[in-house]
């Protein structure tokens, strides 16, 4: 059986588009209201990355830590974020999620036992941005033992001969860092620049399957079109911030805005 | 796990990065891959390059002031009765404390990778004052992270740092403190490494920041070897070594040449932060049995909850106020090389004020810890045994906490 990571980024090929991936932090700004949030964007988006939030987070750009920051204060424990997945998968069952996070929590967690539990809760697929190739090749065996996505990650600074060796060992998707940032920075770099790094890493195998993120807004999404499939993170964290700010509600507000993205790049 | 004699515990790491198996690494974003192998060509090329090596003792000579003072605290000595206390006045370098060598070794490897700005992390403001200095001689642009609970308590670092030339950036996240400074540098790396070079303030980070610190501060016990061997005509048969530990830049460098002799003869005392007496805070992971985790890209004992989330420290030293240890102290503290212990807030202070008042030094906070151990300990050693105290940074950056703690007296006398 194909995992629903694959069939989500095909289904949108089908389509003609890139596949949606939304990034939101599981407790922003509580553990139920981050439930709203996955529901009310899950029409639009077709993969759901859940940012397992981190205190010393050293790739997350300002409007991720704050809702990172956010989310630890309001009491998210590592347990709840199972929940909240598992809580969303009763209602979308085949609506893909991944984990995204920092291995420190998985480390404390335990490899097998956090692996265990992502399978209960109906996990998919897995960014863990501090671990590495070659330094995931253990833990990324052990995802796909248990058929669960370990996303590798690649960037403008990945070396071909790397970039060759990290895609032989990928699993059914990769996801290629836009530019040399944080998350969340202005996009400093053309599109062209962007898509011809996209280009050479499809080259060296076609058939997988790779997502571009950082720096995508809606300012920015519909000229990467042509990717396998974009992720937005920052543009939404930022979109709570403000709700909550002016005391808005973020659930309708975020929706709003994931289907404005999806009308992008129809 | 075990130490090998004749490698310099630098390069007893594995493939990885890893000492013993398990601690340090390069646990960081896919974008840094390339830039951290990059210095790692550099450093493994430099480090073996003879020039290389001339102009750096040429730099140590001339501009850092080496060999810093070797001297007996006499008077201390009488007072505390029991073994002799020796210090290796570490703050008489340029600007003031062992940071400068760390600074000095990273300018020297931006200038050869052709690197026009440098970063680095500061928390007591020294790394951060040295590297400002640094690359202020070798025409380098620099900016320092520095966290701003430690901008306020460190004011006269931060006034010498603006006054190189370089780029205070305030971090308001997290704690504000050290920690927090190190993970705002990193990001800014992760956004400019095609362009900029880091310099880590400490021990801490990705391996290779750990084998370039510990080369640098290695100065330290060169230095020590020879003034010893000058002083007592060999290495002492009872000697031990204290010095405080935050990142643990210091005491690495001050240990590193006694590796390999066996520890009855060189004993390694590390002094970690215990923070104030009546806290649950402190900065003292070895100490008090923290869990492994990983912070700053590496594997170390570091604060952390059940969750990993790192815990936020407290001491009066905003130089050892960091969760973490350096790969390298977890390594000698698993293999029994070294011994660790902390001293509270109140300890370092009473500390303090018995060097003063006994002696011609004005330890900082940092070392004011490591004194406190030693003292304690001096007691019930012999005559013929010798401590040697690594006083590491001078008071003048810690003159605003020590007047509101001990009164304006200590903050004038000697």
């Amino acid at each position: 059986m194909s995992n629903p990571i694959s069939i989500a980024l095909k289904k949108a090929n089908k389509e003609n588009r890139p596949a949606l991936l939304t990034y939101t932090v599981a407790g922003d700004s509580s553990k139920k209201q981050s439930l709203s949030i996955l529901k009310s964007i899950s029409k639009n988006a077709d993969i759901l990355e859940v940012g397992v939030p981190h205190n010393t987070p050293v790739a997350d750009g300002s409007q991720i830590q704050t809702s990172a920051y956010r989310a630890i204060k309001n009491g998210i424990k590592i347990n709840d974020i199972f929940q909240v997945v598992k809580d969303f998968k009763k209602l979308e069952k085949s609506k893909p999620i991944i984990l995204m996070g920092y291995y420190n929590m998985i480390f404390q967690y335990g490899e097998n036992n956090f692996l265990k539990k992502c399978k209960i809760s109906g996990v998919n697929g897995l960014i863990v941005v501090d671990l590495p190739w070659p330094e995931n090749k253990n833990f990324a065996k052990k995802c796909k033992d248990k058929s669960i996505c370990f996303i590798q990650l690649l960037s403008p600074t990945t070396t071909n001969k790397r970039l060759k060796r990290i895609i032989q060992d990928s699993h059914e998707m990769n996801y290629l860092i836009s530019m040399l940032s944080t998350t969340g920075g202005k996009l400093k770099v053309s599109p062209h620049e962007i898509l011809k790094n996209y280009k050479k890493i499809k080259r060296i195998n076609p058939r997988k399957k790779t997502v571009i993120g950082f720096g995508i807004t809606e300012k920015t999404i519909s000229k990467l079109k042509s990717a396998d499939g974009l992720v937005v993170g920052s543009a939404i964290c930022k979109e709570i911030t403000k709700s909550l700010k002016s005391r808005q509600n973020p659930v309708i507000n975020v929706g709003k805005l994931v289907s404005r993205l999806k009308n992008k790049i129809k | 796990m075990k130490l090998k004699k004749g490698i310099p515990v630098i390069d007893q790491g594995d493939k990885l990065g890893f000492w013993g198996g398990k601690f340090g690494g390069n646990f960081v974003p896919e974008t840094l891959k390339k830039p951290i192998e990059d210095l790692e060509i550099l450093f493994n090329k430099l480090k073996k390059d003879k020039n290389f090596i001339n102009e750096r003792d040429k730099y140590f000579k001339n501009w850092i002031g080496v060999p810093t003072r070797f001297i007996k605290l006499e008077n201390l000595t009488n007072y505390v009765g029991g073994a002799q206390i020796w210090s290796k006045v570490v703050s008489d370098a340029n600007g003031g404390a062992h940071k400068i060598y760390n600074a000095t070794v990273h300018c020297l490897l931006a200038k050869r990778s052709g690197k026009k700005v440098i970063i680095g992390d500061t928390g007591a403001g020294y790394a951060g004052k040295m590297l400002s200095m640094a690359a202020k001689k070798f025409g380098l642009k620099c900016k320092i992270f520095m966290g701003a609970k430690d901008i306020s308590r460190q004011q006269p670092n931060v006034k010498a740092i603006k006054k190189n030339g370089a780029e205070v950036i305030p971090v308001n996240s997290g704690s504000q403190t050290l920690v927090d400074a190190v993970s705002e540098c990193m990001r800014y790396w992760v956004a400019n490494c095609d362009t900029t070079a880091m310099c880590v303030g400490s021990t801490v980070g990705p391996a290779v920041f750990v084998r370039i610190c510990g080369w640098s501060t290695s100065q330290i016990s060169r230095e020590l070897k020879d003034q010893l061997i000058d002083k007592f005509g060999s290495i002492p048969k009872k000697l031990k070594l204290y010095n405080c530990v935050g990142g643990g830049s210091s005491s690495f460098g001050f240990w590193n040449e006694f590796m390999d002799y066996d520890k009855n003869q060189c004993e390694f005392i590390g002094v970690e932060a215990g923070g104030p007496a009546e806290s649950k805070k402190h900065a003292a992971p070895l100490t008090y049995g923290s869990k492994i985790g990983i912070l700053h890209g590496a594997a170390q004992y570091v604060n952390q909850n059940s969750d990993g989330q790192i815990e936020e420290t407290e001491s009066i030293s905003a130089g050892l106020d960091y969760p973490g240890i350096s790969p390298l102290h977890c390594f000698l503290k698993d293999t029994k090389r070294a011994r660790y212990t902390a001293a509270s807030d109140e300890e370092a202070l009473i500390a303090y004020k018995l060097v003063t008042k006994f002696e011609k030094l004005k330890p900082s906070l940092e070392p004011s810890h490591a004194f406190s151990v030693a003292i304690k300990e001096a007691k019930k050693f012999s005559k013929d045994t010798i401590i040697v105290v690594n006083s590491c940074g001078d008071a003048y950056k810690d003159k605003g906490i020590i007047e509101k703690k001990l009164g304006k007296k200590y903050v004038k006398s000697n």
